[in-house]
C-alpha cells in the first residue's frame, strides 16, 4: 500500500518535471532561435559603413543618422522621465502610502505602465507635435522632442513603479531610527531611504531605458524619421527601430541587411543593459532581511 | 498550588508534580524509619534496629534523587516566582528530610547498646517525644503536599510542645542519673536519642518555614514563645 | 487596578531614594479608535533599567513610542494624560521635537543601520544637530562607539559600510547611534531578539555599563533578560499596567495573579 502512494506520487513528479521541462524548452527554443537569427544576420552585415554613413538607398547606406538620433532621443528621454519618475515614486513611497490619493495614482500608473505604446505617441502627436505646427506655421512639427516626450511616458511608469516599490522594501524601523534622531522627513528620505533604496531605483532607471530604447510606435507619429543626419531636437529625427521598420518594408535585400544589423546593435544594447542591472542589483543588494 | 492554571507546557507541570510526590515519599520513609526506631528502642531488637539504620541509604539515596531532579529543573526550565519558590524550596525540604532520616537511624543505632543494659524507667517519656515528633513530620508533609501554610505554620507554632515534652525528659533523665549513678549509661544513651529526636521537631519546623515561603513568597517571621529554660538543655 | 498600579506602586521607587526621570501619569493612547493604552501611570527612575514585559498585543511597544512620540509620524495615533520628562510634559505640542529626540534616544528590534560607513552612522544624527570641527566630531564618534563597545572591533574599518557587520555589531552600531546625541533616556525596543545568545549577553552587560549614565527603558520578549537586566519591572496586560515594582519582587513573588501566571508560564 505504501509502496503504491510512493511510486504513485514519483510517477506524477517525474510527469511534472516532464512537462515543466518542455514547456521551458519550447519558450527557451524560441529564444535562443531569435537570438541566433539576429546574431547571424546582424554580424554578416555589420560594417563600418553603419557607423558612419547616413540612410542611403542601397548597399552604400549606414545607420548613422539612426543611430545619433537613437542615443539623443533616449538620453533625452530619461532625462525627462528619470527625475519625474524618482520623484513621483518616492512621494507615492514616502507621503502617500497609505492614503486614497496614493492608491489612485498607483493605480493609473499601472495602467499607464500597460497602455499601448502607440497610444501614447498618438497622445504626444495631437498634444505636441501638432500645436507645434500650427504655431510655427509647419516649420516644426514632428521632432525629436516629441519622440523623447513620447519615450518619457513610456519610461515613466516603469520608473515610479520601481521606485515605490524599492522604497517600500526599505524596512520602517530605518525610518524610525532616523526620526528617534530627530532627523526630519525630507532629510531621511533624501539621505537615507533614497540612499538605501539606489540600487533598486537605478535598476528601474536602466530598465526604463531599456525598454523605451525598443520602441518603435510612439516614434512614427512623433520623430517621424529622417534620412539625412540631425543633431536639432526640433528637426524631424530618425531612430534605429523605426529604420530598422523602414528597411524592412523596402524590397532590396542591400536594406534587409542594414535592418539585421540595426536590430543587433539594439539587441546587444537592451543585453548589455539587462546585464548591467543584473551585476549592479547583485553587487549592490542592501540586506536588510 | 496557589495558582491553579496549567503551565502551557504540560511537561513542566508533571516534572513540578513529581518532585512533590518524590519528597513526601521520601517524608513518610523517614516518619517511618524514626516510628520504626523507637520501635526498636521499645523491643529491644538488635537485628531490627541494624535494619532501622541500614534504611537509610535509601533516604540518602532518595535526596540524592531529589537534588538531581532540582538541578535539572532549574537548568532546563528556568522556574521563576511561584515555581522557583517551589523547586528552591524542594531542595531545602529534601535535605531536611535526610537529616530526619538520620536521626531515625542515629536513634536506632544507640538503641543496640541500650538493649545490652537493664531497661530503665524514663524509656517511655521518649515515646512520647518520638509521637510528637513524628506528628508534626507528618503534618507538616500533609501541608507541603497541599501548599497548607496555614497548618504548616500550626506545626511551626506547635514545636514548643516539642520542645517541653523534651525538656521534661531531660529534667528526669538527669534526676534519674542522680539518684541511680548506675544507669548514667543507659540514661546518657537516652539523653542522646532524646535530643536527636528534639531535632527532628525541629526539621520539622524547617519544613513548615519551607511551606510558608511557597504559598506566601515570603520568609516566616512571627515571633514563637520558645520554650527557654536557661538550665535546660542546651539547644545546639 | 490602575490605581494600584499607578502610585502606590511606584513608591517603593522613591522610597529607596531615586529620582524619577519619567513621570507617567493617566497615560491613554489609541489606535484610531483601538484603544491600546489604558490610563498608565508610572514613575520611571533615572539611571535604572526598567523592563517592560507582556504578552503580544499588550502596549508595551506602543508605550515606549510614546516616550519619543515616535509615533507621531504614522496618522491616527493619538496619546492622551502626560509624560513627564524631569518634569516638562513632553505630550506638550510646545515641547520641541529635537529636543526631544536628543534627549530620548531609541533603540528597535531588528538592527537598522543607516546604508552608510560605519563612521558615518553615528556622526550623522550628532551632524543635524550639532556643528562639529572635524576633530571634535572624530571624538564625539569614538566616545560612542567607545561607550557602546564596538570601538575594538570598527576602529580600523570606520569607512567601511556598516551593512557589513555582523547582527550584533549592527545593533550595537544602532546604539552608539543613540548615545552619539548624548541624551538622557535610552530606549530599547526587544533589542535582542534578533540575535543570536552570545551577540545578546554582550548588549545586556552593555545595558549594565549604560544605565551608570542614562535611564534605560528595555521592552523585552524574553523574560530571563528582563530579569537579567531590569532594576524595575513592569508588567502590562492588554493595554493595563498590571504590576511595577522591583524586579526581584517581580520575579519571585509577583503581587498580581495574572503577573504570576505569565511570569510562570501559565498563560491563556
Amino acid at each position: 500500500m505504501a509502496i503504491n502512494i510512493y511510486t504513485r506520487r514519483s510517477a506524477a513528479n517525474i510527469l511534472a518535471m516532464l512537462l515543466g521541462g518542455i514547456a521551458t524548452v519550447i519558450g527557451l527554443v524560441f529564444l535562443a532561435w531569435i537570438l541566433w537569427v539576429t546574431l547571424k544576420n546582424g554580424f554578416s552585415a555589420l560594417n563600418l559603413n553603419l557607423f558612419t554613413k547616413i540612410t542611403a538607398y542601397g548597399s552604400d547606406g549606414g545607420l548613422a543618422n539612426a543611430i545619433v538620433g537613437s542615443v539623443g532621443m533616449d538620453l533625452l528621454a530619461l532625462l525627462i522621465c528619470a527625475p519625474i519618475g524618482v520623484m513621483a515614486g518616492t512621494y507615492l513611497a514616502e507621503y502617500a502610502t497609505r492614503s486614497k490619493l496614493g492608491a489612485t495614482i498607483r493605480f493609473l500608473n499601472d495602467i499607464l505602465l500597460s497602455a499601448p505604446s502607440i497610444v501614447l505617441g498618438l497622445f504626444v502627436y495631437v498634444i505636441i507635435v501638432v500645436p507645434m505646427s500650427n504655431m510655427t506655421n509647419g516649420a516644426v512639427s514632428f521632432s525629436g522632442l516629441a519622440g523623447s516626450i513620447a519615450l518619457a511616458l513610456i519610461g515613466l511608469p516603469v520608473i515610479v513603479r520601481t521606485t515605490d516599490e524599492m522604497l517600500q522594501l526599505v524596512p520602517g524601523t530605518l525610518r524610525e531610527a532616523a526620526l528617534s534622531l530627530g532627523i526630519p522627513q525630507w532629510k531621511l528620505t533624501v539621505q537615507v531611504l533614497i540612499r538605501a533604496a539606489t540600487s533598486g531605483i537605478l535598476t528601474g532607471v536602466l530598465l526604463a531605458l531599456a525598454r523605451l530604447a525598443g520602441e518603435t510606435a510612439p516614434l512614427l507619429f512623433t520623430a517621424f524619421g529622417n534620412n539625412f543626419m540631425t543633431y536639432s531636437p526640433l528637426a524631424k529625427t530618425a531612430s534605429l527601430p523605426v529604420a530598422i521598420y523602414q528597411y524592412t518594408n523596402d524590397p532590396s535585400p542591400a536594406m534587409h541587411a542594414i535592418a539585421w544589423a540595426g536590430a543587433l546593435l539594439i539587441t546587444l544594447f537592451v543585453l548589455t543593459l539587462s546585464l548591467l542591472t543584473r551585476l549592479f542589483f547583485a553587487r549592490k543588494k542592501v540586506s536588510y532581511e | 498550588m496557589n495558582t491553579t492554571a496549567d503551565h502551557i507546557i504540560k511537561s513542566y507541570d508533571k516534572e513540578l508534580e513529581r518532585l512533590r510526590d518524590e519528597i513526601v515519599r521520601m517524608g513518610e520513609l523517614a516518619v517511618a524509619q524514626l516510628e520504626a526506631a523507637i520501635d526498636v528502642v521499645e523491643r529491644r531488637d538488635e537485628r531490627a534496629a541494624q535494619r532501622v539504620v541500614d534504611n537509610d541509604d535509601a533516604i540518602d539515596a532518595m535526596e540524592h534523587e531529589i537534588s538531581h531532579g532540582v538541578v535539572r529543573l532549574l537548568a532546563l526550565r528556568s522556574p521563576l516566582a511561584s515555581d522557583l519558590r517551589a523547586v528552591f524550596s524542594a531542595l531545602r525540604v529534601a535535605s531536611d528530610i535526610e537529616r530526619i532520616g538520620d536521626y531515625a537511624a542515629n536513634v536506632a543505632k544507640r538503641s543496640i547498646p541500650l538493649s545490652m543494659v537493664a531497661p530503665v524507667a524514663p524509656a517511655h517519656g521518649l515515646k512520647h517525644l518520638s509521637q510528637l515528633a513524628a506528628n508534626a513530620v507528618r503534618k507538616v508533609l500533609t501541608a507541603y503536599r497541599n501548599d497548607d501554610a496555614e497548618s504548616a505554620h500550626q506545626v511551626w507554632r506547635d514545636d514548643v510542645h516539642v520542645d517541653e515534652a523534651y525538656n521534661a525528659l531531660f529534667r528526669e533523665l538527669l534526676t534519674y542519673m542522680m539518684e541511680d549513678p548506675r544507669s548514667i549509661s543507659s540514661c546518657t544513651h537516652l539523653l542522646f536519642m532524646a535530643k536527636n529526636i528534639e531535632r527532628i521537631g525541629d526539621h520539622a519546623t524547617n519544613i513548615a518555614e519551607n511551606v510558608w515561603f511557597v504559598v506566601k513568597g515570603e520568609p516566616l517571621q512571627a515571633p514563637r514563645e520558645k520554650a527557654s529554660d536557661p538550665d535546660a538543655a542546651p539547644r545546639d | 487596578m490602575n490605581d494600584l498600579a499607578a502610585p502606590a506602586q511606584a513608591q517603593p521607587v522613591t522610597a529607596t531614594g531615586v529620582r524619577t526621570k519619567i513621570e507617567v501619569r493617566n497615560l491613554d493612547f489609541y489606535y484610531n479608535r483601538f484603544h491600546a493604552l489604558k490610563s498608565i501611570s508610572m514613575d520611571i527612575p533615572e539611571r535604572k533599567v526598567t523592563a517592560i514585559i507582556g504578552p503580544s498585543g499588550c502596549g508595551k511597544s506602543t508605550l515606549l513610542r510614546v516616550f519619543n512620540r515616535i509615533y507621531a509620524m504614522y496618522p491616527k495615533l493619538r496619546a492622551e494624560g502626560s509624560v513627564a520628562l524631569d518634569g516638562e510634559n513632553v505630550l506638550d505640542p510646545g515641547y520641541s521635537m529635537n529636543r526631544l529626540r536628543t534627549k530620548v534616544g531609541m533603540v528597535f528590534q531588528k538592527p537598522v543601520p543607516f546604508p552608510m560607513t560605519i563612521y558615518e552612522n553615528v556622526a550623522y544624527g550628532i551632524r543635524h544637530h550639532e556643528r562639529l570641527k572635524r576633530r571634535q566630531m572624530d571624538e564625539r564618534v569614538e566616545e560612542a562607539l567607545h561607550q557602546a563597545a564596538l570601538w575594538d572591533e570598527v576602529k580600523d574599518k570606520l569607512k567601511q559600510s556598516a551593512l557589513g557587520l555582523s547582527g550584533g555589531q549592527q545593533q550595537r552600531l544602532c546604539i552608539a547611534r543613540g548615545i552619539a546625541l548624548r541624551p538622557e533616556v535610552l530606549l530599547l525596543d526587544e533589542p535582542t531578539s534578533a540575535l543570536d545568545p552570545i551577540a545578546t549577553s554582550r548588549i545586556e552587560q552593555l545595558v549594565e555599563e549604560l544605565k551608570k549614565t542614562y535611564t534605560i527603558v528595555i521592552v523585552t520578549h524574553n523574560m530571563q533578560q528582563a530579569a537579567r537586566v531590569s532594576d524595575y519591572t513592569a508588567f502590562m496586560y492588554m493595554g493595563e499596567l498590571i504590576e511595577f515594582g522591583n524586579a526581584e519582587k517581580i520575579f519571585t513573588k509577583p503581587d498580581k495573579k495574572q503577573t504570576e501566571d505569565y511570569i510562570t508560564g501559565r498563560f491563556g
